[in-house]
């Protein structure tokens, strides 16, 4: 048996040791001590990640004028330190409208810069800022590719319910993310159509049997069934410029979570959230890898700590 | 779309292969378990890992209601079971108990939580 005394001169070595070795301190996907926050689909993380989203698939409910976009995305999170990261991502579409023949091609180019604000581990809450930038002319118009570029600030903010009175017992495993941001167009219309300012909010309410099964009770759930999280996920985006600000559209998209040690798969449903997005059902599926714990000593670590 | 579930399938299949001794460690189950209550003072808390652990940066202490420490401050982790984290009881009256726990995986990854355990009177 090996020794692990705990007390205060080991508890002196960890600090030294994790000085000197490469120990991922930063948490990467989405913990907040011990709270494992999912990748979700339809809203941003507030979180710095090395992961992947390869891919996502969306057939998306029709929109009021009946025309219907499957979409095929990737998405790359990539840790510079521990702190920040950059993503990009990018899909290809195909619109379907009645009358019309099909077209396809790239949506648009997105980048975005994002920086970890904090981590409270014992409130189990994280909170991030993030720029994203939606580039003007890196897609095909055909598909709503604009030709302008869009400057999307964010704040992105994650909360678990563990730290409630333990008597709480089963709403304990309640979490929720949530996105405030803005799109600024630097262009204010495309061919005589205004490009609004919009304010966009979304959240995800996620019930974390994980969480159940290490830190609530144990009520005899095993892989694959421990590691669901189901979730419902909204998001909307209203226009505070150039447009009447009555045009809020949004979807609702009710699904599950199933996190493996090395990836993550997610289901949902989308469903318009009023008249103005849509009508009918969609649905999405993505396939989500954990590169840090892939390859943890070496593109799975901040750019920082390679050398 | 055939292509890319085939793609699914064998990306899944490459990483569903990888060694099983890397990742985040979470806690698989423990004695006593997460939550339960029992009849009477146990010798010691035992808690199983998804992952094998790193010796130097894993332990677990037991506080009682008072939030004073009732374990022996022995913590081990089991050469013949390197995911098995263990830690021996002092004789506890019946109470609430609190164990907390942080390990360290061995692919250097930390992960922590609490759960309670009951001693019925």
């Amino acid at each position: 048996m090996l020794s692990v005394p705990y007390n205060g001169r080991a508890q002196l070595a960890l600090a030294a040791a994790l000085m000197v070795t490469q120990i991922d301190n930063a948490l990467a996907h989405g913990f907040a001590g011990e709270r494992f926050f999912p990748a979700t689909i339809l809203t941003d993380d507030p979180f710095v990640a090395d992961e992947m989203s390869l891919p996502q698939v969306s057939l998306n409910p029709p929109g009021p004028d009946g025309s219907q976009q499957t979409d095929i995305q990737i998405d790359l999170s990539k840790r510079i330190t521990p702190d920040t990261d950059i993503t990009i991502s990018n899909e290809w579409r195909r619109l379907r409208a009645p009358g019309v023949t099909s077209v396809g091609g790239l949506g648009p180019l997105q980048t975005g810069a994002q920086y970890q604000l904090f981590v409270d581990g014992p409130h189990q809450a994280l909170g991030l800022l993030g720029l994203n930038v939606t580039w003007g002319h890196t897609g095909r118009a055909t598909v709503g590719a604009p030709d302008f570029t869009t400057l999307s600030p964010t704040f992105d903010f994650g909360k678990g319910f563990g730290d409630i009175p333990r008597s709480l017992t089963f709403l304990r495993p309640f979490a929720v993310t949530g996105n405030l941001g803005f799109d600024f167009p630097t262009q204010a219309t495309t061919a005589g159509v205004p490009n609004p300012n919009n304010f966009n909010y979304g959240f995800a309410f996620e019930y974390s049997f994980p969480y159940i099964e290490c830190c609530v009770k144990d009520i005899g759930l095993r892989p694959p069934f421990s590691q669901l999280i189901p979730l419902v996920e909204v998001a909307f985006t209203t226009p505070i410029s150039r447009a009447p600000a009555n045009q809020t559209t949004g979807k609702i998209q009710p699904g599950i979570i199933w996190a493996g040690p090395y990836f993550q798969i997610g289901a949902e449903a989308i469903i318009p959230a009023n008249r103005g997005t849509g009508h009918g059902y969609g649905g999405v599926v993505q396939f989500h890898v954990y590169l840090d714990d892939l390859f943890p000593r070496s593109i799975g670590k901040p750019i920082s700590e390679w050398w | 779309m055939r292509g890319i579930l085939a793609a699914l399938i064998a990306v899944a299949g490459v990483i569903g292969a990888t060694p099983s001794s890397r990742a985040h460690a979470f806690l698989d189950h423990a004695s006593p378990a997460v939550g339960s209550s029992v009849p009477a003072s146990p010798p010691a808390v035992a808690l199983w890992f998804t992952q094998d652990l790193e010796p130097a940066f894993s332990g677990v202490m037991v506080t009682n209601e008072a939030g004073q420490r009732v374990d022996l401050g022995n913590a081990q982790i089991s050469q013949g079971s390197p995911a098995e984290l263990q830690v021996g009881l002092k004789p506890l009256p019946p109470g609430t108990y609190l164990v907390s726990w942080h390990v360290v995986s061995v692919d250097t990854h930390p992960t922590e939580g609490t759960f309670t355990f009951e001693i019925k009177p």
